[in-house]
């Protein structure tokens, strides 16, 4: 992995302050878990909607698509992106770096808050199982998002439109769209690890990791032949 | 100059039948011109298609028709091209909070540099850098910024160096440096390409140009014979005078003059050659004793001088 990129574009992502302002959303996650503790309510009625509702559905997806549209896209906003371009590099290590950049970022800050959550919620290993899937979940979502800001001006846009219509939404409603829901794999893949009865996963597990991989290794690859073909529009002719 | 930085191999770049449009739009239309050692300026008002050429010889632009080598090895998609490319696009953007010497390092540093260090320092130097090389970047100065994005093209000591704009935003002694400095990378035959509307910013620094106007490529070559095109092609002058009529007649038995216009506005004249025509018009009004209250240039504008060059 090329180090160079990678802490310029950690560098850039601490310092935005659209994602700093988005560092709350994970402590907001432990912080409902602790309190529904505190007030004696019972796991399996605060488990569900807190683990997943708002962990998996909301916290996850949003983290994921501020950091993976950011990590490439705000250089491709502001033009900083052809100094790393005109460098002699093969675009896959352009791509590889920041995708790691912004996996790592998000697993590890929603990593922990659903490793504080599923403690709260119950043994070790619901923590361990939560955590699993907000990783795999962080690797999916970010390979998705970072390819989006290369294929769309408005990134974050079609990003929402996914998580919100496509997964919450159609996902509720018709059945069939689970297959193409990463939210269903996260949950399923946590289900299974974590054992409890407070996940229910609705995909497979084995079609959940195969999933997850070709959302990710796809969109990866998509991202690498997009960057290679990046114009630079001019602005005065 | 450490050991590391020197351009061994002549750079080159080539535009052949180079076309770019955008939808029906024509920005570039069928350009061939070769580029080598030595320091060109790339000529022509604002909107010309300079900027959609540079990003082309860079590779950040696909041609729609025509191919762009730089070393003989396609422009687009060809990454390898880069360590031999520097590109100072005209688009001010740097990474704000890195300081010039983190970001020219880190530049080395992807240009996978044996001693990216000494070269950064080096680079830096160059552009005159040092005293503020640990600030951020966002508390520098436009044409501070500039420099720093110079240096970061120059860190591998690129044999091709491409420069869009590079003194907008700079005031006086800074842009005298930057001409020192283009000059001196072409002397060292590296092959300098630079664009800007102003007559004057390529008239000190290069010997050649290639001036570009609605896409096309109008003239190429040697400044002082398009200077000479440009200085010689007949020129519309505005005359108010005590008496217009009197000037007129003897004005038109100047060889200079093609041709006088009379109205209540004043007096046109359509001169073919700017200079025999500005020396003469004193001596006439002299000997016929009329006094010549304002002359002015009609069309001196930068594109006038461009358009005509389109058409001779």
């Amino acid at each position: 992995m090329n180090l160079t990129i990678a802490r310029i574009t950690a560098r850039g992502l601490f310092g935005r302050r659209r994602f700093l302002l988005l560092l709350p959303l994970p402590l907001l996650l432990v912080g409902l878990a602790l309190l529904a503790d505190a007030l004696g309510a019972v796991p399996s009625d605060w488990g569900p909607p807190v683990l997943v509702g708002l962990g998996f559905a909301v916290v996850l997806p949003v983290m994921a698509l501020i950091v993976g549209t950011g990590v490439l896209g705000a250089e491709i906003d502001d033009g900083t992106l052809v100094h790393i371009l005109a460098k002699p590099l093969p675009r896959r290590d352009i791509v590889l770096a920041k995708l790691a950049v912004a996996v790592g970022v998000t697993a590890v800050t929603v990593g922990a808050a659903m490793f504080a959550a599923g403690l709260v919620a119950g043994p070790v290993r619901l923590a361990v199982g939560v955590t699993v899937g907000a990783v795999l979940g962080a690797l999916a979502y970010c390979a998705l998002f970072l390819a989006l800001s290369l294929v769309t001006r408005r990134p974050v846009l079609l990003g929402l439109l996914y998580v919100l219509i496509w997964e919450g939404l159609l996902g509720n409603l018709l059945s069939g769209t689970r297959v193409l829901s990463i939210q269903q794999y996260v949950v399923a893949v946590a289900d299974r690890v974590a054992g409890t009865p407070l996940l229910t996963g609705l995909v497979s597990v084995p079609v959940s990791l195969v999933m997850s991989a070709v959302f990710a290794v796809g969109a990866t690859v998509l991202a690498v032949d997009r960057l290679r073909s990046f114009s630079v529009a001019g602005e005065t002719g | 100059m450490s050991p590391e930085r020197r351009s061994e191999a002549a750079g080159s770049v080539e535009c052949k039948g180079v076309s770019r449009w955008y939808g029906n739009v024509v920005a570039v239309n069928d350009v061939t011109m070769t580029l080598g050692p030595g320091v060109t300026g790339l000529l022509g008002p604002n909107g010309a298609g300079k900027t959609t050429v540079l990003h082309m010889m860079a590779g950040f632009l696909a041609p729609s028709r025509g191919e762009v080598l730089v070393d003989g090895r396609p422009a687009w998609r060809n990454p390898a091209i880069y360590a031999q490319l520097g590109l100072v696009s005209e688009r001010e953007a740097v990474h704000g909070f890195l300081s010039a010497w983190d970001f020219v390092l880190a530049s080395a540093k992807l240009h996978r540099l044996a001693q990216p260090e000494p070269a950064a320092r080096w680079a830096i130097d160059l552009v005159g850098l040092a005293d503020a090389q640990h600030r951020r970047m966002d508390t520098y100065s436009k044409g501070m910024r500039q420099r720093a994005r110079v240096a970061a093209a120059l860190v591998h000591s690129p044999s091709v160096l491409l420069l869009d704009e590079p003194f907008n935003g700079m005031d006086p002694r800074q842009r005298l440096q930057m001409m020192d400095l283009l000059h001196d990378m072409g002397e060292q035959g590296r092959t300098v390409l630079f664009s800007s509307h102003i007559l004057e910013e390529v008239e000190q620094v290069s010997g050649t140009v290639q001036v570009i106007v609605a896409g096309r490529l109008a003239a190429s070559g040697d400044y002082r014979t398009i200077r000479r095109l440009m200085t010689n092609r007949p020129h519309v002058f505005t005359v108010h005078s005590s008496d217009d009529r009197r000037l007129a007649v003897a004005l038109m038995g100047e060889a200079s003059v093609n041709g006088v216009e009379l109205d209540r506005a004043g007096l046109t004249v359509r001169a073919g050659d700017y200079g025999t025509f500005t020396r003469a018009l004193p001596k006439i009004a002299r000997d016929q004793q009329v006094r010549v209250r304002r002359l002015l240039p009609a069309d001196e504008s930068l594109e006038s001088v461009f358009s005509y060059l389109v058409e001779s």
